[in-house]
């Protein structure tokens, strides 16, 4: 068996120091060995982006790297994104606009949303949709997914949702 | 979900890289992992070590010598995308690098992985050939250069050999326009045709196709002035989501529409 | 009964785990000692196992098991049962691991255990299977044909069931008297739901008391306690506890009965640790049911002014190598019955045949039989309406049963309670602009641009169902549903409902019924799903019969605590309890309202009882088992606007209205929703989607590689409205909306795509309409037009 490789990682500001094999993907490490399960896996191939995470501050798919490639890195998973009495405004806009249905895609969808809004804090319509391209969700056919962003990036203010 | 078992080195040196390689002949050079990854996660591959060379300093960024672009093999697709450089010497990379996978894929993907993978699909090696853009391979005993024109062999198949590593990207400066048109495969993205046109500085135009054939191929036909068959059905891949029929009337379509923006 | 909560876009009180990563999926879950199972699937479509050596695998570090079918099959366990029944229905033994034969690429055939998943998954690789590869077969047209191989010897000719429905005689006499004969021969292809959670099972056993957990992706928990317990493996359903917890999406396919679920409970007793199983979404593709495939044939008679007369049908429905739970049912009673539409048809005609074939089995999908009948009789209608020059909106409006017809009997058996379908057409096209859209493209295509407007003026039943009714039809199930509603002393409210919620939204919508019928505020009541352990018996949620069964079921449950509550009061007050009504939040003496006692005084004294009426249990709560009376019938009309590249064939949807009628809506947020994503997943249907699988049967759209989900930049933001026809027969009057989007937007898709085909003189194409094959069929015009 290929030996154990020790890695030390931030993760939402905490330092974890483990030994993992080489073949422990990003995000089996992230579920496994740190109990951080809202970071899930919906495919096998790095189409469906529901484990995406920001690897020093970039949103990258957690099931196409290895947590050794993670190694001296900081990470940021949907739990270190924001909490109840204290949301992320993507969290607030998922909310508020009912972007979310079994949320299961959901965390991917908040990492993915929030690398767009940080290059493009007021993304239009299709370069929301363009922007989430890396995201499958099969509940919302993302109609809400849209406006939760641009809800987010303060573009849909004192709007009904259902209008 | 789970590879099979390897032994990973990080290297930070081309040298590094290099003696890995030496000491692990069925070991694979590991860049974004974007191709890789999810091949050994089905099982399809199993090299006994990765090298992980993403974090090679030396290989990272996108700078101007001379009349010379060089890119370094491990400058991600989201930095060419974003490159002021490239923007205005060479939009084309720009264009085709917004064009890759998605966001996520784009911020880990290299250059240098995608063009040693040298899928038949990709976006990049239509450009390169349409460049003239050139490829620093280095190996123990030394680097040598190879035209975009000599490079990529067949699907998979490029001029890197065993022991060696794809290092930099070599391109004009001093071209006078450039465009992509890719029409995408609905699920995977990937190119079923794309079509890149240069216009260079001498007045010539280059043009090539990606993903029509097992590899991207120049679309001489175009070079010399032609504008519909520019290429042979015959020589084209067939499948469920575009005959070669298909792909050839595409490649039409996009040296069309490329052409009226270069 | 006031109503507060009922009607508000309230933001659901299940988000804010979801959206900071705190759910609790299947895959989340680990327990001490946990071990992992590993499946060894079938590469091969259609093969006799030789033999199976294990000794390899066996001997790698940390392996602890591998089980084959041989290994259940002498351990007693049963064949996974096939759960609706029709008349001389041919079933073959599907075992949870086949132990002689597979059928299918994916079909199970032995199972590795270990310490890890990665070692299972190594070990997965070294057992060594040796096959006797037999001939195979993917389309259902040709596992019909004359001499063709035969996947079950129990099946001749592969014919899994012949059934009919209608009266043939009568539309033949019909046809014989029909101005015109419009014919459609469709494919409606395979699709795979693909919930973006893979399925996952994790299995305990305890020794003590000999009592197995099991945790697992499922729509309706205790359908598996009753299938495995019973059926499959025996155990007292007492000792079986089916928990499903948070669930990422279902759409049909996490409602069956699957071999996982009974590998890891056998696994669990046998190796005496927890064992989990998560499907990697290669895995899914070849082992959740899939949905659709019907190749059929279809004639409609009509009259020159375009009054439809009768239709015929005839249709092969590939039914993979298995009939999983409810199979059978869904492309005979959930298909043949709703092919009367919103018309009035004289006669109706349905015959299909359920073919078996290599290939995975197929099931119940989102709509389930509604969406392929709707996407024939839409077709065909509009279909007609090009033969006939008539404007596809016309021709439904002509023919719509009328607000006064109602209840109106169709020819295939079902009795339509309500309905008012000219107002959501009229809505829609009025939202739309459709008379001067259809201006427009008439100028584009002068232009050489093409745009095509589809109308689908859809009905659909749900909200399954009467149970004496699918009794007698063949279900081995009931359907109706429970409720438990429980007061604590404090007031607060607990509701156990037999419905699971996998994305719907329930533990919201549900509170708000529940807040109001009680009059208390909605975060005083909370919801519990997903657990056999803690709810009475219940069947779960597909068919959109969560609102219209479930909810009854609580509605009915809270006017009984109601009731208590108002006796208890009027004891407190020294009243008559037929004195008493219950005002904002108050029991109070009619007349007399500052005589009243508060939600919280009765709860409580029910629980102290202290003051109490003689003839009165203390406590408060309620148990209800609704027995719905018959379907709901939701209807709509949705309307789709392509754009066609001549370029390249690519289609682009480029707008969407739709004007749905659920009856009175509980919550317009979650309600639309549900539209959203079911239009979705129409859309997705006809323009991207599509299961192939090669003439030796292995899968060639097994990944996201192939398959194409509908993304962000596929879709568009719908226009939407609404009508409200209330259910006369449920408590609150609603219908069902979780699969209605889907039902209606496939055909109002491909229509449009048609419709914007017009001009190339195309009549019909089999979706999906991805790029070549629209170029194909334009080429011979748009060749013409450039040699002019």
């Amino acid at each position: 068996m290929a030996d154990k490789v020790p890695i030390s990682i931030s993760v939402n500001g905490t330092k974890h120091s483990s030994l993992v094999e080489p073949r422990t993907l990003l995000v089996q490490y992230l579920r496994e060995h740190l109990n951080l399960t809202g970071t899930h896996v919906g495919c096998d191939t790095s189409q469906c982006g529901a484990c995406t995470v920001h690897l020093d501050g970039m949103a990258v798919k957690s099931c196409t790297m290895f947590a050794v490639q993670a190694n001296g890195s900081s990470v940021t998973t949907i739990e270190g994104v924001g909490e109840t009495g204290n949301l992320h405004p993507l969290q607030t806009g998922f909310w508020e606009m009912h972007g979310l249905q079994c949320g299961f895609c959901t965390p991917g969808m908040i990492m993915s949303a929030a690398d767009l809004l940080k290059h493009n804090p007021k993304p239009t319509e299709s370069e929301i949709r363009h922007g989430l391209e890396g995201n499958f969700c099969r509940c919302t056919g993302y109609h809400n997914i849209v406006r939760a962003v641009q809800h987010a990036s303060g573009q849909l203010v004192a709007q009904a949702a259902d209008d | 979900m789970y590879t099979a078992e390897f032994d990973y080195h990080k290297v930070s040196s081309v040298a590094d890289a290099l003696a890995a390689l030496a000491a692990n002949p069925d070991a694979k050079l590991l860049a974004g992992g974007h191709s890789l990854i999810p091949t050994m996660k089905l099982r399809l591959a199993a090299p006994s070590a990765l090298i992980d060379v993403s974090q090679i300093e030396g290989l990272k960024g996108i700078r101007l010598e001379g009349e010379t672009i060089v890119i370094g093999a491990m400058t991600t697709h989201r930095e060419i995308e974003h490159s002021s450089l490239l923007k205005e010497k060479c939009r084309i990379l720009p264009e085709q690098a917004a064009l890759i996978g998605d966001p996520m894929v784009r911020n880990k993907g290299t250059i240098g992985g995608a063009l040693a993978h040298a899928d038949p699909a990709a976006d990049y090696p239509a450009s390169m050939l349409a460049l003239g853009a050139s490829m620093k391979i280095e190996s123990s005993s030394g680097a040598r250069v190879v035209s975009a024109d000599n490079f990529f062999l067949g699907m998979f198949q490029t001029a890197v050999q065993e022991g060696e590593m794809l290092t930099e990207i070599h391109i004009p400066a001093n071209t006078l326009g450039s465009a992509y048109e890719k029409f995408a495969h609905p699920a995977s993205r990937y190119a079923i045709v794309g079509v890149a046109v240069v216009k260079h500085a001498g007045g010539n135009t280059r043009a090539a196709v990606t993903g029509a054939g097992a590899s991207a191929m120049r679309l001489t036909k175009l070079e010399a002035g032609a504008s519909s068959g520019l290429v042979d059905a015959a020589d084209l891949l067939s499948d469920h989501v575009a005959s070669a029929e298909y792909r050839a009337h595409l490649v039409d379509v996009m040296a069309r529409k490329a052409l009226a923006r270069v | 009964m006031t109503q507060k909560f009922v009607g508000q876009a309230m933001k659901r009180v299940e988000d804010p785990r979801f959206i900071t990563g705190a759910g609790n999926y299947t895959d989340d879950i680990a327990v001490l000692g946990m071990v992992h199972a590993a499946m060894v699937r079938s590469p091969y479509a259609h093969a006799k196992i030789k033999s199976i050596d294990s000794s390899a695998a066996l001997a790698l570090a940390g392996v602890l098991a591998v089980l084959t079918g041989k290994d259940l099959v002498g351990a007693g366990i049963n064949p996974i049962p096939t759960g609706w029944l029709l008349p001389d229905l041919k079933i073959s033994a599907h075992h949870a691991i086949q132990p002689e034969e597979v059928n299918h690429v994916g079909n199970i055939v032995a199972v590795v255990i270990a310490e890890s998943r990665a070692i299972a998954e190594d070990a997965v690789a070294l057992v060594d299977v040796d096959y006797d590869v037999l001939d195979s077969l993917s389309l259902g047209s040709d596992a019909l044909a004359e001499g063709a191989v035969q996947v079950h010897p129990e099946a001749p000719g592969n014919m899994a069931f012949d059934w009919n429905i209608g009266d043939s005689a009568a539309v033949d006499a019909e046809f014989a008297k029909a101005d015109k004969i419009i014919r459609l021969e469709l494919k409606n292809q395979r699709l795979v739901a693909n919930a973006i959670e893979p399925r996952a099972s994790l299995a305990e056993y305890k020794r003590a008391g000999e009592e197995y957990t099991l945790y697992t992706t499922s729509q309706n928990p205790h359908i598996h306690r009753v299938m495995i317990g019973a059926f499959i493996m025996g155990i007292p359903e007492h000792k079986l506890r089916i928990v499903s917890p948070d669930v990422g999406g279902g759409f049909g396919s996490k409602i069956f009965q699957y071999p996982e679920e009974v590998i890891v409970l056998f696994a669990a007793k046998k190796v005496g640790r927890p064992v989990k199983w998560t499907a990697r979404r290669s895995e899914s593709f070849v082992s959740d049911a899939q949905g659709r495939d019907h190749e059929s044939v279809a004639e409609a008679a009509v009259s020159s002014d375009g009054k439809l007369l009768a239709l015929r049908v005839d249709t092969i429905a590939n039914m993979g190598a298995y009939l999983t739970t409810f199979a059978p049912a869904v492309p005979t009673y959930l298909y043949g019955t709703l092919l009367n539409g919103t018309y009035k048809w004289n006669a109706i005609h349905c015959h299909v045949r359920g073919a078996y074939t290599n290939t995975v089995g197929v099931d119940a999908y989102r709509g389930a039989g509604r969406p392929e009948a709707t996407y024939l009789i839409e077709r065909i209608v509009s279909m007609a309406a090009l033969e006939l020059g008539m404007d596809a909106a016309e021709i439904r409006r002509k023919n719509f049963i009328q607000p006064d017809e109602f209840p109106y009997q169709t020819p295939v058996a079902l009795a339509y309670d309500s309905g008012n379908y000219e107002p959501a057409l009229d809505m829609a096209l009025e939202k739309l602009g459709y008379a001067a859209l259809r201006v427009k493209q008439a100028e584009m295509r002068k232009q050489g641009k093409y745009i095509g407007i589809g109308v689908c003026t859809y009905l659909e039943a749900c909200g399954l169902a009467p149970s004496a009714l699918v009794g007698s039809l063949g279900a081995q199930a009931g359907q109706w549903e429970s409720a438990l509603v429980r007061v604590a002393a404090t007031g607060m409210v607990e509701v156990l409902t037999g419905s699971h919620s996998h994305g719907q939204g329930h533990e919201t919508a549900f509170a708000q019924v529940v807040a109001d019928e009680l009059q208390i505020p909605v975060e005083h009541v909370s919801l519990v799903h997903g657990d056999t352990a803690r709810l009475p018996h219940g069947w779960g949620s597909y068919g959109s019969r969560s609102a219209p069964v479930g909810l009854s079921a609580i509605t009915l449950a809270c006017r009984k605590i109601t009731d208590k509550a108002k006796k208890i009061a009027a004891h407190l007050l020294e009243a008559s309890s037929e004195d008493m009504e219950h005002v904002d939040g108050k029991f109070q003496v009619k007349g007399v309202p500052e005589r009243n006692k508060s939600f919280f005084d009765v709860s409580l004294m029910a629980h102290l009882a202290h003051n109490y009426p003689a003839d009165l249990e203390p406590g408060l709560e309620a148990t209800h088992f609704y027995d719905p009376k018959n379907f709901v019938y939701p209807f709509g009309t949705h309307l789709a606007v392509v754009e066609i590249d001549s370029d390249t064939g690519s289609t682009k949807l480029i707008r969407y209205v739709c004007v749905d009628d659920c009856g009175p809506i509980i919550n317009p947020l979650i309600a639309e929703g549900q539209i959203h994503g079911g239009v979705a997943q129409g859309v997705g249907q006809a323009l991207l989607e599509n299961t192939l699988y090669d003439k030796s049967g292995q899968l060639i759209s097994g990944s996201y590689l192939e398959y194409t989900m509908p993304r962000a930049d596929d879709m568009v933001q719908l226009e939407i409205g609404h009508t409200v026809t209330p259910s006369p027969h449920n408590p609150l009057g609603v219908k069902g909306i979780g699969e209605a989007g889907t039902i209606a937007s496939t055909a109002a898709v491909a229509n449009a795509v048609i419709d914007a085909l017009e001009p190339f003189g195309v009549k019909h194409l089999d979706m999906p309409f991805t790029a070549e094959k629209v170029w194909r069929v334009m080429q011979p015009k748009l060749a013409q037009a450039a040699d002019d």
